[in-house]
């Protein structure tokens, strides 16, 4: 590899760990997004999870239920993407008639 | 290129473990309300579990198990139920992925919701064990496997 592509690597690197000492600290209850309100003054969805999740869908694990029931859309838009994933390697690997190895096609 | 050696051994191993893998894989699937898990993570451990016999047994003699041709209408079938599930919910009069609307009779809307939750993690789990099993089938494709 050439030394521009590892000084590229480096500072790129540098810079995402430089980002990372901005970020809040866990369960911080005074960072953004643990607010109840947002900042631009509409409430916040974090603490309605926490609140209503187990009473609106009777499910103890919070992450299922924003998952697979606030979270819907999203996760049918992540399976949809497996799916195209399986089809696009299906479309790119299938067997073309050009022999290989000359005994098996 | 891949040249698959008979090992009675690693068979043997993979047959008794693999059963153990997707007994657990469908605890995670279906645990998913209560502990960690889903049908991301359990889907993958099946897929886990199709493929050491895959690997282990060769690639003809697992078609006994799981066939090739197989894997990409499951996925299919796997998003379908996805789909379907919010379908129904929208049919019934609610909004589109909204399980408060099942027509499930005998159901409370908490009860209601759980079950569509279990509903789409059972599709998510067999589109990613499909898709899975699909992507290693294809990859192994222009290889002379056996």
């Amino acid at each position: 590899m050439k030394i521009t592509n590892w000084l590229l690597l480096i500072s790129f690197g540098a810079l995402l760990v430089y980002a990372s000492f901005g970020l809040p600290n866990r369960g911080d209850v005074s960072a953004n997004m643990h607010r109840e309100k947002s900042l631009a003054g509409s409430p916040g969805a974090s603490s309605y999870y926490i609140r209503n999740a187990y009473r609106d869908a009777e499910t103890p694990n919070m992450v299922t239920v924003i998952l697979a029931d606030y979270r819907g859309y999203d996760t049918l838009g992540e399976e949809t993407v497996i799916l195209t994933a399986g089809l696009i390697c299906y479309l790119i690997l299938r067997k073309k008639r050009t022999k290989l190895d000359g005994k098996k096609t | 290129m891949l040249k698959y050696k008979f090992n009675p051994i690693i068979l043997l191993v993979s047959r008794v473990v693999s059963p153990f893998i997707m007994i657990f894989a469908l605890y995670v699937i279906f645990h998913g309300h209560y502990s960690p898990g889903g049908g991301f993570q359990g889907g993958t451990m099946f897929a886990a579990a199709l493929l050491l016999i895959r690997l282990a047994a060769g690639f003809d003699i697992a078609q006994l198990q799981f066939k090739k041709i197989l894997g990409t209408p499951l996925g299919s079938v796997g998003v379908l139920i996805y789909f379907g599930t919010g379908f129904l919910a929208m049919l019934s009069g609610g909004e589109f992925l909204n399980y408060h609307f099942l027509p499930f009779a005998g159901f409370k809307a908490d009860e209601l919701r759980s079950l569509g939750i279990l509903m789409v993690e059972i599709g998510v789990g067999l589109a990613v064990l499909a898709i899975l099993v699909a992507i290693y089938d294809d990859l192994l494709e222009g290889y002379p496997h056996d």
